[in-house]
């Protein structure tokens, strides 16, 4: 359990000090909500219309962006070798560089997210369930992200590859949040879709590392 | 404790790079892995720290095969590759603690493994500003705070001068002292009592001619 923590604690101060992370997902979700309305115009029922879609399709654009060092940056300085030579088996080790990722990336879109939410003139019971619908959705995003990235580990230009393998899984996700905003934002409940967005991350949580590490190893032959 | 490998060949790329390839080591011994650039000596450490399966042949420790038992055999291993392993926004001591707890090491031992690098004055500098040789000393540092029995070293020289290779070797000669064992692979011949020298160029396979 130490080795996890350290390894949690090791990427987030990674993050935080290279500054290539939060900030940059934020900004980048920010920015791109931002061009819809002026895009598609400032007509207030279009945007309350689209935005729960908008949100959400931004926020998938968002987590992807740090995900293809999320495994290259430690092979690129040899530390991949290391962290796989770790007594404490490499599932772990995946597990807790997802948690790093989902606590410096998810968790600032989850943040700023009701933000944009008033942005795109959506119901307050509207954001309300955006950001439940976030903050049980984006787990799985992370998790998810990291198969792909370390499936594309090693590879040149690795980071378009990476989209083209991950955004079509986030589809399942991207359905669910949308129609938990929708339910919330009509009053309806949105527990269904909400549980099925929990069971996706728990799944996840238990069937990615498996995948990743074992795709991490495979990249180390 | 002995470490050893019976009849290993190893296929990189669909070209065997060694094969019939046979080692042994004691508790106390070290083995020089020397031959000719591609003979495989980085190869055959990455086959023993487990990265690599071999394609034929086995591995033993204590005379019990590691295969199936990777989780055990990577607690023995301490693994100095060609990169340095280095996280450039970290400081030298953040870098080397960092490896210490994930590999089981002995974080009280920094300061002692920091001073025989002569790394002292380093410790609070961003790895990113070190140099070469600083780099490869830093990164040579975590064996000083290892406590796994198997160092395996991938020409530990290159970079280093001329004192911090005599350091490096008396930090060798007290592990082997201690009961540990070293594979390193090397092209400038280590003068140590009792070791032993593999060459690689023994093993390469046979050029069949058609």
């Amino acid at each position: 359990m130490t080795v996890f923590w350290a390894v949690v604690r090791r990427d987030l101060l990674l993050a935080f000090r290279q500054g290539g992370g939060a900030g940059m997902a934020v900004a980048f979700f920010v920015v791109t909500v931002t061009l819809f309305p002026l895009g598609v115009g400032p007509e207030p029922n279009v945007l309350a219309r689209i935005g729960s879609g908008v949100v959400w399709v931004s926020a998938l654009l968002a987590a992807l962006l740090s995900l293809d060092r999320l495994f290259q940056a430690d092979l690129e300085d040899g530390g991949l070798d290391l962290l796989a030579l770790s007594p404490e088996p490499l599932e772990i080790i995946v597990l807790a560089k997802c948690l790093a990722h989902w606590l410096s990336t998810g968790l600032p879109l989850i943040l700023v997210a009701p933000l944009l939410g008033l942005l795109m003139g959506m119901s307050s019971a509207g954001i309300g369930g955006l950001v439940l619908a976030m903050l049980l959705g984006t787990p799985a995003l992370s998790l998810i992200g990291a198969v792909g990235a370390a499936l594309t580990t090693g590879v040149r230009r690795g980071g378009v590859l990476l989209s083209l393998l991950v955004l079509p899984l986030y589809i399942p996700v991207l359905i669910f949040g949308v129609s938990a905003v929708e339910a919330a934002a009509t009053g309806l409940t949105a527990r269904p879709h909400l549980l099925i967005l929990a069971a996706m991350s728990l799944f996840t949580t238990v069937l990615a590392p498996l995948a990743a590490a074992a795709a991490v190893r495979l990249s180390m032959e | 404790m002995t470490f050893s490998g019976e009849n290993l060949a190893c296929l990189r790329g669909e070209r065997i790079v060694f094969q019939n390839l046979g080692f042994e080591l004691d508790s106390g011994g070290m083995l020089l892995l020397l031959g000719a650039n591609g003979s495989g000596k980085s190869t055959l450490l990455r086959l023993c720290a487990g990265f690599l399966r071999p394609f034929a042949g086995r591995l033993l420790y204590d005379g019990v095969g590691i295969t199936g038992r990777m989780a055990e055999h990577r607690g023995r291993i301490c693994y100095a590759g060609h990169l340095d392993a280095l996280k450039a926004v970290f400081t030298v001591s953040e870098n080397l603690l960092f490896w210490a707890r994930l590999s089981g090491g002995d974080e009280n031992r920094l300061e002692e493994a920091l001073d025989l690098f002569g790394l002292g004055p380093l410790a609070d500098m961003p790895a990113r500003f070190l140099s070469a040789g600083q780099r490869r000393r830093a990164n040579l540092a975590r064996l000083a705070m290892s406590r796994a029995p198997l160092w395996l070293l991938d020409e530990p020289t290159t970079a280093l001068d001329q004192a911090s290779c005599t350091r490096l070797f008396d930090l060798m000669e007290r592990h082997r002292h201690a009961g540990g064992m070293i594979m390193a692979a090397t092209h400038q011949k280590i003068e140590s009592a009792g070791s032993t020298v593999l060459s690689l160029d023994d093993f390469a396979p046979v050029e069949e001619v058609f």
